[in-house]
């Protein structure tokens, strides 16, 4: 007998023996959603207050001039910035010193030696300060916004929501998906939080629209 | 098929046992000024965080409830769920393996990794791979694993084990952790301070060259989807993401517990899971993966269903919520006995207040029989606990269990001795008074301090680690009588 029907046959004798609990109907009285639509005034406020708790950087930008805050976010980054295949056009600044590398599959080792990666998001939610990424073609490979050690991530104001469960609801779960919620941190030695361990250690947020 | 019934499902194998009982262990910690400092502080501190991020929200016990409700739900039905999630992981081109336990699923992992040809891999941090003893099995395949996780790698360096579900190292503080990493870390800073942020970095340099060139890697799961074949890692270092990603191969090894049955299911665990461990509103990295996506990540992803004793809990009418457990951690860091004791004592890779039920509910109570005992009984890990696993009550029952177990025993114990002369005097008033005036020879001993603080053998095992009170000079009968006698 395989493993898989012993395991199952285990389970379902398990059921029997407790005398087959019926499944609970599951209470889903907590909030499902916020109290102010996406993109609203108050959220923008508490997701750059999360933000900034959380260590990241927060820039404003007009939603005709997304370049003017990407030009600040990126004006120490020398050497080469990687971006998804599908960046939107106008995001990229005219005179950068960076060059620009459109990510064609980099090696990891490649990634190693780029210094910062600009992208867009899925979806944010306020009340946790954290920003989803779905591998669309704005916001491209898992790895590319993981090895580099500076992130521009442009949030549009329409894509806040205010709680966990309406975060969710913008995203299809098949999709790899990483939630971001500051730069990598570590509170392991004493509980101690130090940010920037393996992830980006700067986390740059340029909220526009 | 209908043979099971009837039959026993096998208990755990792996690390869930000690070598000693929990107050011979626990005898030595208690000893340790160091780690009781250590760990008085970093309970204190997480204690704090966590309890201001839950004060933020103000349908907490509504999320609690409906968590509870949810892993309820899903334990009745656990057949289906992981029957589709395995057929949704294989329709997105991951494959699937069922482990009936730790050996089994050991065996498994050791096989996918050699068909790699690889001779390392890297580790995300994950406490069934710790209960499996996965990285011994592997050494002994001669295949090293790396942890990536800091606290991990403080433990793997200092050739130590894991003391606390999400904390393994919080029983070293940074002049402990300096001093491992110059002794084992090749090639480190010899002027390395023990500040936490430099020390972090020296482990930042350490792992970088491992990521980048590792064709393997080795986690757990927080959460399966069964109804989406979703699979996510709940981190905060970036050694998750680094580890789900980069790598050719991806092999989870996953509880079987561990399934949910929607994605919007995660909206409830996903705000429970983070304020409850460290602390925080949301923790800082969440992966999300789906069998396989051509162009992103790991081309080739196997997922290992464990069981290792967790049908036998299921079995247990009353013991099958501990299995709701997610892994947070919160009883620990509330438990006034895990707070002096730390988490080797427990014996088991599940340490504190959750471990003490659900150690020798996997391995059966006989393996782990001094665990139910490790608590107070204070009620505060129920409190604490986001999915309301009522752990008093189950170590209670734990209790009884192991009691009526001993019952069947040819030679009686101490206690069992104890219990039955107790029973005998107490059944009789006139045989209870009698006792009560004998016990008044007591007042002989601890005559300056007030109490008794060594008693003889066999008695000598309470006052061990407790003072006694000096018995009073009337017993309550007399007191009665002096009082209130003339009244009756």
């Amino acid at each position: 007998m395989t493993a898989r029907d012993e395991v199952l046959g285990r389970i379902r004798a398990a059921n029997a023996a407790a005398g087959h609990p019926a499944p609970q109907e599951v209470p889903r009285d907590y909030h499902r959603a916020g109290a102010h639509p996406a993109g609203a005034p108050e959220l923008l406020e508490l997701f750059r207050d999360r933000l900034v708790d959380y260590k990241a950087t927060v820039l404003e930008a007009p939603a005709d001039d997304v370049a003017k805050a990407v030009r600040a976010a990126l004006a120490d980054a020398t050497g080469r910035v990687v971006v998804p295949p599908g960046l939107p056009d106008g995001w990229w600044p005219d005179g950068l010193a960076a060059t620009r590398v459109t990510d064609d599959g980099l090696s990891p080792a490649d990634l190693d030696t780029a210094a910062a990666v600009l992208t867009g998001c899925a979806a944010a939610c306020a009340t946790t300060g954290t920003i989803a990424l779905d591998g669309s073609p704005d916001q491209g490979r898992r790895a590319i916004t993981l090895v580099p050690d500076v992130h521009v991530c442009v949030v549009r104001t329409d894509q806040v929501v205010q709680t966990v469960p309406e975060m969710l609801a913008a995203l299809e779960p098949t999709r790899p998906i990483t939630f971001v919620s500051g730069p990598s941190a570590t509170s392991d030695i004493e509980l101690e939080r130090v940010e920037g361990v393996h992830g980006p250690r700067t986390l740059i947020v340029v909220l526009t629209g | 098929m209908s043979t099971f019934l009837g039959i026993p499902a096998p208990r755990g194998v792996g690390h869930l046992r000690g070598d000693r009982s929990f107050p011979d262990a626990a005898r030595g910690a208690l000893a340790d000024s160091q780690l009781r400092r250590n760990l008085g502080h970093a309970t204190r501190v997480i204690r704090g965080k966590r309890a201001a991020v839950v004060g933020e929200l103000d349908d907490w016990e509504q999320l609690r409830l409906a968590g509870s409700a949810l892993k309820a739900a899903t334990m009745a039905r656990l057949d289906e769920h992981l029957e589709r999630l395995e057929q949704e992981v294989t329709a997105r081109g991951g494959t699937v393996h069922w482990a009936r336990d730790a050996n089994e699923a050991n065996a498994i992992v050791t096989r996918l990794v050699q068909e790699t040809g690889a001779s390392e891999v890297v580790k995300v941090k994950s406490m069934a791979t710790q209960e499996i003893g996965l990285n011994e099995a592997l050494e002994a395949a001669g295949i090293e694993a790396h942890e990536t996780d800091l606290a991990e790698l403080i433990v793997q360096l200092g050739g130590d084990l894991p003391s606390h579900i999400l904390v393994p190292a919080i029983h070293r503080n940074r002049a402990e952790i300096r001093e491992i990493f110059l002794r084992e870390m090749p090639g480190v800073d010899p002027e390395l301070t023990a500040e936490p942020r430099k020390l972090a970095m020296a482990a930042r340099a350490h792992l970088r060259e491992r990521f980048l060139r590792a064709k393997v890697a080795i986690s757990g799961a927080n959460f399966g989807v069964a109804d989406t074949g979703t699979l996510l890692v709940v981190e905060s270092e970036g050694n998750g993401r680094m580890c789900l990603t980069l790598p050719e191969t991806l092999i989870t090894v996953m509880g079987i517990e561990k399934v949910v049955p929607t994605w919007q299911d995660l909206e409830v665990f996903l705000q429970l899971l983070p304020r409850s461990s460290t602390g925080e509103r949301m923790n800082p990295y969440t992966s999300a993966w789906t069998g396989v996506t051509p162009g992103d990540g790991p081309q080739a992803f196997h997922l290992v269903l464990l069981d290792n004793g967790r049908t036998a809990v299921l079995g247990d009418d009353l013991g099958r919520s501990a299995l709701h457990c997610i892994k947070c951690s919160a009883c620990l860091n509330v438990c006034p006995v895990y707070e002096r004791t730390g988490g080797h004592a427990y014996g088991s890779v599940y340490p504190g207040p959750i471990g003490a039920v659900l150690s020798p509910q996997l391995t059966g109570v006989e393996d782990n029989a001094s665990l139910p005992y490790a608590s107070s009984l204070c009620g505060a890990c129920f409190d604490a606990c986001p999915v309301r696993i009522d752990i008093p009550s189950l170590l209670v029952k734990l209790r009884a269990q192991h009691v009526d177990e001993q019952r069947k025993r040819a030679v009686p114990s101490a206690e069992a001795i104890a219990m039955a002369a107790a029973s005998w005097v107490m059944s009789s008033p006139r045989r209870f008074a009698a006792a009560e005036k004998g016990s008044r020879a007591g007042r002989l001993l601890g005559r300056r301090a007030g109490r008794i603080r060594t008693l003889p053998p066999p008695l000598s095992a309470w006052t061990a680690s407790r003072d006694a009170p000096r018995p009073p000079s009337e017993t309550f009968r007399e007191w009665w009588a002096r009082e209130r006698g003339g009244d009756s």
